[in-house]
């Protein structure tokens, strides 16, 4: 079942607009029964385990079931996404446990500028970009001629 | 007739996808938009934040030059692209590519990336072009970007809607037809320019795992072909289109090899303990001048461990242990070394976390330690990605300004990355013979193409003509699945059963049951031949003909019927451009049988194709492969 949602966490995102899985999934899988209010994964073995669903649930309801044609039971993992790190629990067959922790930016959420603090370039018909050459860290932009 | 309302979309310069290469289109197109009154769109058929092939993030960039560093330049790169490829790049899009990439990659750590960086400050390289990132939320941050950029020019995007078919104006790109996933409702945009960048394919070839794992290729389920259907269908000659990738990676979850094989100088060895690398070294003989440079190319080295597999050599191991320990020894006394070893664990499960967190799950449920014992590699399935290993996707102008008074001719004809289709721009996977641009690289590319298309529409700020009969029926054909069902459902009592029509499930795997076995996939070991492609045709045509019969029960299954077209369309352009190239060139990515060895009086060229719109043809063309950099330089080159 590749993601699978939890019942008894899920909510069906009542608090939001729309639900969050729903919104997130590259691949339109992530759908929500209306009547149940809680969502599911309704063509699994079209799911790539990117966890883009897992990591954005606001309840942690979603989790990951290795494929089962091809991953021995038994393991899991699980990540928990905060605004600038990320922390893994990976959990083996044998029961031994890792966690990892990796931070994931360096800026505050919403604040990626885009022109990024580099001057601008003004001329339409030259070869150099919006940026450049400054955010290239260098004087011109490479040509031939 | 499917209820459905149309909505009307008028904008100036229309970005198809939301990819790298779109989300670079839509940052520099917005400043130089906003200068000159011009209006920007974008749609997406997913979420930008998690869509396209970096929605799990991404461990390394695997295009930075650092030319301001002083090691590397422009024209070393060209060269290592063009040895990677067997010869055949345009050496004046890899360049131009090539010369933009960095400020790309700044750009990102400004917007908030991790880079990797030593003590000294400077960025941790993994080989001589890749980056170490903390990549998790790369797409997230690059996405925000662009948002942002979009909404300071009063630009706007749409999330949800699938783009089908291009519309056009006699030579000229006027817009696209799509539908929402979400609601009934059709979309109709008309622009004066629009910047193809909806990624590449996977799942037209049959993946190895057909059961619940069949989404687990290596390239993500939801990119479909969209960017090769599209541009075929305006009419735009396509480069490339045999120049297949099949990535070797940790088996079946298809895990990174990189960092492994770059960073921690992991050796892979066979059933016996034997190195192909070394082993099979004569082979490369074979295969000069490109089997005896550094680095050996991607699809040689496939080719070597392949070798080893037709024998009977197989499973072939990543050695992660010794690779781990001996670093580790590496570092000193035993606490150091013991330091270290943590520290390596933590990068090599990042790298899965990143980007493959399935490795993972995989590694934990075969309870693999990989600083105690080795782990399985193969060689995935062929994917259409023009922006990796692979070459695929439209034939562009390059700049005029990296051109020869020689290639000008051939290789220019107007705006950067512009097709033969006036006003339709190609980046990233779109865009063909140009590879190795990566998440980066094409990045760059929706830059160039982004400024580019706003040129072009300065000096062509003329709204195109737009059929409104044509477009109704387009619109007609977009929804007939779900007509088709409606019409036929009534007829059996399982809708998944029913002579009328076919669902694109079963849809999908009878194109891949074709194309694994007649055009070399997984299960014909990668080889074909005239007659297997010539069957391959026959069968493709009445594929295309049951098109017509696809039926939907929903918008979710009219996604599905229409990857299905789209993917199938790709098939014919890689079918139809095998057959015509008479020769092996890239034996690790396929093989003619008929034609076993490289060619370089015949075929050391571009093999091209074009659908011709009104006549339903297809048009086969070779172009010269030709210079801007006239020789390899020569210490690229193994012993001389
Ligand atoms: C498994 C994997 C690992 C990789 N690792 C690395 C790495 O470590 N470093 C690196 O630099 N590069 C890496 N790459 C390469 C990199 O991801 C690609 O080069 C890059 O994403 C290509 O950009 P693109 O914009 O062409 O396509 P994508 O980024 O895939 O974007 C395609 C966009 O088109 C949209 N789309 C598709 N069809 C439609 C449609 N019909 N209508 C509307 N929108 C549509 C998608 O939703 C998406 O937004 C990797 C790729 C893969 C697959
Ligand atoms: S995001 Fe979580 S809580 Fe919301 S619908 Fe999906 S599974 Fe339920
Ligand atoms: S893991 Fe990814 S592909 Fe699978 S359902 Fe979640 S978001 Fe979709």
């Amino acid at each position: 079942m590749p993601s699978f949602v939890n019942p008894e966490k899920c909510d069906g995102c009542k608090a939001l607009d729309k639900t969050a899985c729903q919104y997130i999934c590259p691949n339109d899988l992530m759908v929500l029964d209306k009547d149940a209010m809680k969502a599911w994964n309704r063509e699994p073995e079209m799911c790539w385990e990117c966890y883009s669903c897992v990591k954005i649930c606001p309840v942690q309801a979603i989790e990951v079931r290795g494929y089962a044609d091809f991953v021995p039971m038994g393991a899991n993992v699980t990540p928990m996404r905060s605004t600038d790190s990320i922390m893994w629990t990976v959990k083996f067959r044998n029961g031994m446990l890792k966690r990892f922790k990796f931070p994931i930016r360096t800026t505050a959420e919403g604040q990626a500028q885009p022109a990024g603090g580099y001057k601008p370039h003004e001329d339409l018909n030259s070869q150099v970009l919006a940026q450049e050459p400054e955010a290239l860290n260098m004087s011109e932009v490479y040509t031939i001629k | 007739m499917a209820k459905y309302e149309k909505v009307e979309v008028t904008t100036d310069l229309l970005i198809l996808g939301g990819g790298m290469a779109a989300c670079g289109a839509a940052v520099e197109a917005s400043y130089w938009a906003k200068k000159n009154g011009i209006k920007v769109t974008l749609v997406d058929k997913a979420a930008m934040d998690r869509s396209g092939a970096v929605a799990m993030g991404l461990s390394a960039i695997n295009q930075y030059v650092g030319l301001h560093e002083g090691k590397n330049s422009i024209r070393d790169y060209v060269d290592y692209v063009r040895m990677d490829l067997m010869g055949i790049i345009r050496e004046d899009l890899v360049a131009n590519i090539a010369r933009h990439v960095d400020s790309s990659v700044h750009l990102f750590e400004k917007w908030g990336l991790p880079i990797w960086k030593d003590a000294d400050g400077r960025y941790v390289h993994e080989g001589r072009w890749q980056l170490m990132i903390n990549g998790e939320s790369y797409k997230v941050i690059v996405a925000e970007a662009a948002k942002n950029a979009l909404q300071e020019a009063g630009g706007e995007y749409y999330e949800r809607i699938f783009i089908t078919d291009p519309i056009v104006d006699g030579d000229r790109i006027a817009g696209a037809i799509g539908f929402s996933t979400r609601e009934n409702k059709a979309y109709v945009f008309k622009a004066k320019a629009v910047i193809v960048s909806m990624g590449g394919a996977v799942h037209v070839f049959k993946p190895r795992s057909t059961g619940e794992g069949l989404g687990r290729a290596w390239y993500p389920p939801w990119n479909s072909g969209s960017s090769a259907y599209f541009t075929l269908r305006a009419g735009a000659e396509m480069t490339s289109q045999e120049v297949r990738f099949i990535p070797v990676r940790f088996k079946d979850a298809y895990g990174p090899v990189g960092a492994w094989f770059l960073l921690f100088k992991s050796a892979a060895t066979n059933s016996d303990g034997g190195n192909y690398m070394v082993e099979r070294r004569p082979e490369l003989e074979n295969w000069k001048p490109y089997g005896l440079v550094k680095p050996i190319p991607a699809n040689l080295r496939n080719w070597l461990g392949m070798l080893d597999v037709m024998e009977g050599k197989g499973p072939i191991f990543m050695r992660t242990a010794e690779a781990i320990q001996k670093i580790a020894a590496e570092a000193g006394d035993e606490k150091a070394a013991k330091k270290k070893l943590k520290e390596l664990e933590a990068e090599a499960w990042e790298d899965f976390l990143d980007m493959t967190i399935s490795q993972a799950i995989l590694w934990a449920a075969n309870n693999v330690e990989p600083e105690k014992q080795s782990s399985e590699i193969a060689a995935a399935e062929p994917y259409f990605i023009g922006s990796h290993s692979g070459a695929s996707g439209a034939w562009v102008s390059g700049p005029e300004d990296l051109q020869t008074g020689e290639t000008k001719s051939e290789y220019f004809w107007g705006y950067n990355h512009m097709s033969t289709v006036k006003g339709m721009f190609c980046a990233g996977d779109a865009s063909g013979a140009s590879s190795h641009k990566f998440s980066s690289g094409s990045h760059a590319e929706g830059r160039i193409c982004g400024k580019a298309a706003v040129k072009y529409i300065v000096e062509n700020n003329t709204q195109p003509a737009v059929d409104g009969g044509a477009v109704e029926k387009m619109l007609a054909d977009q929804f007939k699945p779900l007509d088709i069902y409606e019409e036929f459902k009534g007829k059996t009592t399982d809708p998944e059963i029913n002579p009328h029509y076919i669902k694109p499930k079963m849809f999908m795997f009878r194109l891949q049951k074709i194309m694994d076995e007649y055009v070399g996939g997984v299960s014909a070991q990668f080889a074909t031949n005239k007659a297997c492609l010539d069957r391959a045709l026959e069968l493709l045509t009445f594929l295309k003909e049951d098109s017509e019969k696809l039926a939907a029960e929903d918008l979710h299954e009219l996604l599905r019927c229409w990857e299905n077209v789209q993917r199938m369309w790709q098939a014919e352009a890689h079918t139809r451009t095998i057959l015509f190239r008479e020769e092996t060139r890239w034996p690790g990515y396929y093989r003619r049988t008929d034609f076993p060895v490289m060619d370089e009086n015949d075929w050391h060229c571009f093999a091209n194709c074009r659908w011709i719109p009104g006549k339903n043809e297809w048009e086969m063309i070779k172009r010269p492969m030709l210079h801007v950099y006239p020789k390899a330089q020569e210490h690229e080159l193994i012993g001389g």
